[in-house]
């Protein structure tokens, strides 16, 4: 009854082909852009806005990012965390080198340089597959954490290593700094995920996207068929790691204003967003809204639930966390080892034929 | 029905409004839980305890009951932001998050938002400088105190000279650990030894090849500042390489039972700083057992009492219920807001008459607090384990650190941090 389908012709290639072929889906991608765009801002607290939605918000982010990667190209990479870090160093290094620049265009060109950093340690990529691919962006994270906590430069020679974002404001309204607003931070990362999903949906479908499936097959039968695999990969690797590092100039700017390579970008970072990956669905750009949500949103949901609302002692609800978090991760990977995405598209088709399975 | 009493849930979360009830709201930031929860877990438990205390034996601060809130960190500095956004709307009047890396994080949004910090012993050390830090507080002591403090304690023991020496800093590799850099490197210049400076990844359980590295380079000395299980690694790792414990010195937040028990005998003689007595031998401590622990309201499993960090936990409830009175005293009525007890941590004076009269004589140094100096005196005793023993023994009265040197490195970190961020000069007005 909730898909009505009769009807519902497609007449020419682009209308098959496009994003949401079913309607209902289509106007129910509308409405929500609609709702987030034109409803929410409305609504925001700060708590919600600041310990959830905005998160929930940069992990989409750094997902999808991963997802090109892993998902689509089909390369292991466990640098995510130190590619984040570029992200946010390099917002550091060009905001307070020019201050006058739009943040905006600092984040977009943080994520440029990241992009140039992904690229130099895909190279690898080229000559070693899989899980010595894996070690070797592990390497990546290592080295580049220690140049960010050891290197003066990059942090102003402040005594412990700490960047600060300072206030920077665009069309009037601060977006980052401890005086931003609720809605100007939460319109920012919306802003960003928005393009970026967009962006990341475009380019997956398209020409560059199939040279990247082709070589996630098999790469050996996508050179036989002329996909190149140095720009493929690389293109991958590029692409993934602009977005990986506007998520980290995001997470600094925006939601943190402070952090210090070690702790905020460490390993854990890298495997926190590669399980928002597997867990979401590989391959999936739903999945990696449906991962980040799982692992970034959950947590705090059971947080307010257990301690604020049922006044809980706060460690027992913190270990309680990490033991329900973990039972779902392995109850979602044994129920559908293909991710929350997956299971989402089995939802999808029965309701399609629901309530008439015949 | 599940999902409608859950939504339920949610939805009483989302309209709960701060109640505007009769109390004093201090919040608690603990972390009971993670690599660091054996050093979170003594804290949190003095500190609760002493609140406790209050409002079971006083009925709290000028009559008004105190409301403690608890908020789980795990010392993760997302957690921690988490956790302060979740109170800021409920008029804390001081924050403690036994974290630099936190600290760190909600220095400018508690500026803002104004809610008082006080990071003791930790946390940013410029913030001794209330011109440029109105709202956060680091008294009694900072790290570059700590850091001058033990240079100062190694100069006593080589009648003032230290020339040609070589001192090694092992560091937790945080925002934390790196603090004592600057000021140490400053020191090693003025007194002419050599610092070597050698990182510990956090948590800190591996330290093999860092102590090789100590090994071969024989320092005379190695400072540490640690946390964790970082620091009974450390310990345990100097015991094999058989480095003399007395010329190992911690800095306070390495000096903990913790800390060198694990490595038994082989800890014997290991030195730490420290900012107040340990044990139960305090007249508090009696109050503490009628009024808290008889009644069965302590905090945690109660095993913790006497220990160091326990002490500490202690002593930071106690700083904050005095400067809450100060508070209450300044501003002439007794439900005070972030403000009014920010402007009595400013007013905040310690002294050796009002520690007897709290049941802690000669607990810790006297000291006062002022705008230009938000860092007390900073004064700090080295104490030596006696392993036989099991305890912690003082070996030296308080030692001055170089407060000049220490206050021109301030200046500069501070206007550094001014120009930057654009911020006015708070004191003058």
């Amino acid at each position: 009854m909730l898909y009505r389908e009769a009807g519902d012709f497609k007449t020419s290639y682009a209308s098959d082909n496009q994003t949401f072929p079913i309607r209902f889906d289509r106007y129910a991608y509308w409405v929500v852009l609609l709702l987030a765009v034109c409803v929410v801002p409305f609504f925001l607290n700060d708590y919600w806005t600041k310990s959830i939605i905005v998160p929930f918000l940069i992990y989409v982010i750094a997902a999808l990012g991963l997802n090109i990667l892993i998902g689509y190209c089909g390369q292991l990479s466990l640098g995510t965390g130190a590619f984040m870090a570029v992200g946010a160093y390099a917002t550091f290094k060009l905001t307070v080198m020019a201050p006058g620049l739009n943040v905006f265009v600092v984040f977009i060109l943080a994520g440029l340089v990241t992009a140039a950093v992904g690229v130099l340690f895909g190279l690898p990529s080229l000559k070693i597959k899989g899980f010595y691919l894996a070690v070797a962006t592990l390497a990546a994270q290592f080295f580049l954490i220690w140049l960010f906590t050891r290197q003066g430069w990059f942090f102003n020679y402040s005594p412990t290593g700490m960047i600060t974002m300072p206030v920077r404001t665009v069309l009037g309204f601060a977006v980052t700094g401890p005086s931003a607003s609720a809605a100007a931070i939460y319109m920012t990362c919306l802003f960003f995920v928005i393009v970026m999903a967009w962006l990341a949906r475009n380019l997956t479908r398209g020409t560059t996207g199939r040279s990247w499936m082709a070589i996630r097959d098999m790469d050996i039968a996508a050179e036989i068929i002329g996909v190149n695999p140095l720009i493929a990969k690389l293109t991958a690797f590029a692409v993934s790691s602009f977005f990986v590092g506007v998520a980290g100039a995001l997470l600094f700017g925006v939601q943190l204003g402070a952090a210090e390579a070690g702790e905020a970008f460490g390993i854990n970072k890298s495997f926190l967003v590669l399980f928002m990956v597997i867990i979401g669905g590989l391959g999936s750009i739903m999945g990696s809204f449906l991962g980040a949500a799982f692992l970034v949103v959950l947590p705090v949901i059971l947080k307010v639930l257990l301690v604020d609302s049922l006044g809980w002692p706060s460690d027992l609800a913190r270990h309680l966390e990490v033991m329900i978090i973990g039972a779902l991760i392995v109850l979602v990977l044994i129920l559908e080892p293909h991710g929350m995405a997956a299971l989402w598209r089995t939802i999808k088709d029965k309701l399609r034929l629901w309530p008439f399975p015949h | 029905m599940k999902m409608t009493r859950l939504a339920a849930l949610l939805a009483a979360t989302l309209m709960a409004a701060p109640a505007v009830a009769q109390d004093l709201h201090f919040p608690m930031l603990n972390y009971r839980t993670g690599p660091f929860a054996p050093g979170g877990i003594p804290f949190a438990d003095g500190y609760q305890d002493y609140l406790t205390l209050i409002n079971q034996r006083d009925g709290g601060i000028g009559g008004l009951p105190i409301r403690m809130t608890e908020c789980e960190t795990a010392y993760n500095t997302e957690r921690g932001v988490e956790c302060y956004e979740s109170i800021r709307g409920d008029n804390p009047l001081v924050i403690q998050p036994l974290s630099t890396g936190i600290t760190y994080q909600l220095i400018p949004r508690a500026t803002a938002d104004g809610v008082p910090i006080h990071s003791m012993g930790y946390g940013r050390t410029s913030a001794v400088n209330g011109d440029v830090f109105p709202y956060v507080f680091n008294y009694p002591a900072n790290y570059w105190d700590g850091a001058s403090v033990a240079i100062n304690y190694l100069l006593s023991q080589n009648g003032d000279s230290l020339q040609g020496k070589k001192i090694t800093l092992v560091y937790h590799n945080s925002a934390y650990g790196r603090e004592p850099i600057p000021t140490l490197e400053r020191l090693a210049a003025q007194y002419g030894f050599t610092l070597v400076t050698i990182p510990v990844d956090s948590p800190g359980q591996e330290q093999g090849s860092q102590w090789l590295q100590i090994r071969r380079e024989r320092p005379d000395y190695v400072l540490m500042w640690g946390w964790g299980v970082m620091n009974a690694v450390a310990v345990q790792e100097a015991a094999n390489i058989g480095f003399p414990m007395e010329n190992f010195i911690g800095i306070w937040w390495s000096g903990s039972e913790n800390d060198v028990r694990p490595a038994g005998a082989g800890a014997n003689g290991y030195t730490a700083l420290t900012l107040h007595g340990v044990g139960t031998d305090y007249p508090l401590y009696a109050d503490l057992q009628t009024h808290v622990i008889d009644t069965g309201m302590a905090a945690g499993a109660g095993d913790q009492i006497g220990t160091v960090l326990y002490s500490r936990g202690l002593y930071a409830a106690m700083l904050a219920v005095e400067a809450a009175r100060t508070a209450q005293a300044l501003a002439g009525h007794a439900q005070i807001t972030g403000a009014e007890m920010r402007a009595g941590m400013e007013a905040l004076v310690i002294t050796e008459e009002r520690l007897a009269e709290l049941g802690l004589p000669n607990f810790s140094a006297s000291f006062e607090v002022s705008c230009a100096n938000h860092g007390g005196g900073g004064q700090a005793m080295v104490q030596r384990w006696d392993a036989a023993a099991d305890r912690w023994n003082l070996i030296t009265d308080w030692i001055s650190s170089d407060r000049e040197l220490i206050m021109e490195l301030v200046a500069a970190d501070s206007a550094a941090f001014a120009a930057e961020n654009n911020i006015q000069p708070a004191c003058a007005n």
